[in-house]
């Protein structure tokens, strides 16, 4: 057996470390470390509760929005405000150009690059993998980047700047956008579909968005998509990474007529059920925190300075019902109920994850201009103003591009006394429970491929990868 | 120009609001200033030994380090120990790491406000004992002595922000390049003049509102933020607004307050962001450069001054008046 230490890993948001023992070639042992500590939910206490709205975007710089929603939302239901219908859609919309743009980003910066390496180096596709993917220089790079920075145009207008806005307020947003505006923001969304048809899918997304299966997935063969899938198929990324087949959503962009994608459960052995968010407890027993496992609401951050073992990471372990459950684009649409992403989770490894972010942006693409049409500029974008009351408490539970975000906010004398997060790759990247059950990650990574000399194996990198973490929302 | 840059105790905002560059793109820009990445965190391929590899090689001096980029603050905790971030795969903390790297670059840069100064994630209490490379807040020494320079002979150059604008970046970085940034170039707090130099206020939409102290009282209204909704774009230092953010957008344009994140110790308001602090119902805090007496006359006369348009529209969601339309005398 040999042991392995992974690390400094790159093309994930923050900091990652990856613990693996190896026997015969695979990994027979995985443990996940998240070696940085802010405790951004402590500076929090004693603060203003509208604070949180400036201070917990900050947490991330590439989920930013998806705090900011979920701050927003939490603090309303304390205050008992909801936003106006239009506030919602415009909220929406500024919430999905995040994700969007979040999961280009991933696809092209973060996931592929992996296959440019020399070590692919006799495969059919790797010239092709490296003009389009070599880190900072290939084409598909540097389109993707373009393109994205096209999109924020919209974060712009609405927002002011992305990351980090104030915009998204618990009554709604703070710009009323006029007609006019809403053209521009129209323009920009087309742009952008554009370049998702002719670069990244080679088609309409509609013709992806109705692919029903995952044979008819593998015979795609159009753009870096199908780029990707040949590369799927040639290294049976399918297999690679497997999941346990339990997903959990809290429901993204929310409107007037319900979340645009629903929340909910779906396991491969029981199908699809309601979420109750009062099954989740927070579990500290290989975390570097002191205190009972809890639920969010009552939960706290209390850092153990001295790192005792066993625990070896500051993240903590979510659980719901007593489960780790895997959270992210495929999650949310297999919980949607898409029969591709249904399909894909029957393996469930890396090729499930990132084709479901694929299906998930081709749908998104659709969400957006339809969120951006139905703009009714005549509207009213923002509630009646309301007080923040002198005690109280609420949840916001959101998807950032990642997976489920919670918000729980507690008000006492008209400060924060309590806030807890619980961000996607806290559920994806989580340590072990007190009944030692490894996290998402840590279960994937199991049986992972390692060939002699590879001190950073390949296979491990896809698969970290292909969950797209974000350490920096996990340790906050 | 190679450029080693790291990523500490931060969100990686700055990264991200990097790639919103446009015309040229960031990479393009960096690329044609000879800049090129020996690492970046979110953007290189090499990983795990590799990395460890560059590492090694610029501590041996085998590889000479021209710019030190360092995004988010470092943590000092728990007790000095740093181990709040570990560099992973190396066991070394980030804290020691910057401590023996700075003295080996030519340059070495803070992007964002919390390597610079400490920033966000030295909020409430600072659980973490975060500190800015250069300084600790608004005060000289941080993780580097105040008698610090680069192998160059600047100290830390501050491109603070939160995030920082993506042309604050690069336009930094290729002035770097050409030789062309000097002491005289930074301002006081280390940040480069060329956006230091001009105020949140210079260019803001809301101008007209502020002339005459027509002010939103709540989100959503489009009058001035600086009398009740806690802006302070007109002590900011910052040309947000006069080149505007992804491709035209700035807080004030959008709706919400300025709440001076370039400046030191702008996560400690002491007051909530979003309400300006007065005494006797008169603000607190004055615009840069104004003398206080002036400032109440010349605000009660042009808030008595007010049109009817600016007063109706300032607190309104959108223009609902608007400017009266000359004819020409026949």
């Amino acid at each position: 057996m040999t042991r392995l230490v992974v690390g400094p890993f790159n093309r994930v948001e923050g900091d990652l470390e990856v613990h693996l023992e190896i026997a015969e070639g695979k990994v027979t042992l995985a443990r996940v470390n998240a070696p940085l500590y802010r405790g951004f939910e402590r500076m929090l206490e004693g603060r203003d509760p509208r604070d949180a709205l400036t201070i917990t975007p900050r947490i991330c710089g590439i989920c930013s929005i998806s705090q900011s929603v979920a701050a927003a939302r939490a603090l309303g239901a304390a205050m008992g405000v909801a936003p106006t219908p239009e506030g919602a859609r415009v909220a929406a919309l500024i919430h999905a150009i995040e994700n969007a743009a979040d999961h280009v980003a991933h696809f092209n910066l973060f996931f592929m690059p992996d296959f440019t390496r020399p070590g692919y180096a006799r495969r059919g596709w790797h010239a092709r993998a490296v003009d389009r993917f070599t880190a900072i220089e290939g084409s598909a790079q540097r389109e993707a980047v373009a393109a994205r920075a096209a999109l924020m145009h919209v974060l712009g207008q609405l927002a002011g700047k992305w990351p980090h806005t104030l915009a998204v307020q618990p009554g709604g947003v703070t710009r009323a956008p006029g007609p006019a505006e809403k053209m521009r923001i129209l323009a920009s969304l087309r742009g952008f579909r554009r370049y998702l048809e002719k670069v990244v899918f080679g088609a309409p997304v509609e013709d992806f968005v109705a692919l029903g299966a995952e044979s008819a997935l593998m015979r795609w063969g159009k753009g870096d998509a199908g780029l990707f899938l040949e590369i799927a198929a040639d290294l049976d990324l399918a297999a690679m990474g497997r999941g346990a087949g339990r997903y959990l959503a809290f429901g993204a962009y929310p409107l007037a007529t319900g979340p645009a994608f629903p929340a909910g459960v779906w396991e491969k052995t029981g199908g699809p059920r309601a979420l109750d968010p009062a099954g989740i407890r927070e579990d500290l027993a290989y975390s570097w925190m002191m205190g009972a496992a809890s639920h969010p609401s009552t939960g706290q951050t209390l850092p153990d300075e001295d790192m005792r073992g066993p625990a070896y990471s500051w993240c903590k372990a979510p659980r719901l019902e007593g489960q780790p459950m895997e959270v992210g684009a495929i999650a949310r649409q297999v919980i949607a109920g898409h029969p591709l992403a249904r399909d894909l989770a029957r393996q469930g490894g890396v090729l499930a994850r990132v084709a479901g972010r694929l299906l998930e942006l081709a749908r998104t693409q659709i969400l957006m201009e339809r969120l951006a049409t139905d703009i009714d500029t005549s509207a009213r974008f923002m509630a009646a103003p309301v007080a923040v009351p002198d005690a109280g408490s609420g949840a916001g539970l959101v998807e950032a591009a990642r997976g489920a975000l919670g918000h729980w906010l507690t008000i006492r004398k008209g400060v924060i006394a309590n806030y807890q997060i619980v961000a996607p790759t806290t559920w994806n990247f989580s340590p072990r429970d007190a009944a030692g059950v490894p996290g998402p990650l840590e279960a994937a990574l199991l049986g992972a491929q390692v060939w002699p000399d590879e001190p950073t194996p390949l296979s491990v990198q896809h698969i970290v990868r292909s969950f797209d973490p974000c350490m920096v929302c996990t340790v906050h | 120009m190679n450029i080693l840059w790291l990523q500490a105790s931060g969100c990686g905002g700055c990264t991200m609001s990097l790639l919103c560059a446009e015309a040229p793109g960031a990479f393009e820009a960096l690329e044609a200033a000879g800049l090129r990445f020996l690492w970046h965190p979110a953007l290189s391929l090499a990983t795990g030994a590799e990395v460890r590899a560059i590492l090694r090689r610029i501590d041996s001096g085998e590889v000479a380090l021209d710019v030190l980029c360092v995004e988010g603050a470092i943590a000092r905790g728990p007790r000095g120990s740093g181990r709040f971030q570990m560099l992973s795969g190396v066991g070394v903390s980030m804290l020691d790491a910057v401590r023996r790297l700075a003295p080996l670059a030519g340059h070495v840069v803070a992007v964002g406000s919390c390597a610079a100064f400490g920033g966000m994630t030295s909020a409430g209490g600072n659980p973490s004992d975060a500190v800015g490379l250069h300084y600790e807040g608004a005060h000289p020494g941080g993780v580097l002595p105040p008698e610090f320079r680069g192998r160059a002979g600047l100290g830390v150059i501050n491109i603070a922000g939160c995030p920082t604008h993506p042309g604050w970046v690069t336009e930094t970085l290729m002035l770097l390049a050409a030789g062309a940034l000097t002491a005289e170039g930074l301002d006081r707090l280390g940040r480069p003049r060329f956006y230091a130099d001009h105020l949140v206020h210079h260019g803001c939409p809301k101008n007209e509102y502020y002339e005459y102290k027509a002010s939103a009282r709540a989100p959503g209204e489009i009058g001035c933020m600086m009398e009740h909704m806690g802006c302070i774009g007109t002590q900011a230092v910052g040309d947000c607004n006069i080149r505007p953010w992804n491709g035209g957008g700035s807080c004030t344009s959008a709706g919400y307050a300025c709440i001076n994140c370039t400046a030191p110790e702008f996560e400690e308001p002491r007051h909530p962001y979003t309400e300006t602090p007065k005494v006797g119902g008169i603000p607190v805090g004055l615009p840069s450069d104004m003398p206080k007496a002036w400032f109440m006359a010349l605000a009660s006369l042009s808030k008595a001054a007010t049109p009817d348009r600016i007063r109706k529209n300032a607190i309104a969601d959108r223009i609902e008046v608007p400017p009266t339309l000359r004819t020409p005398k026949r």
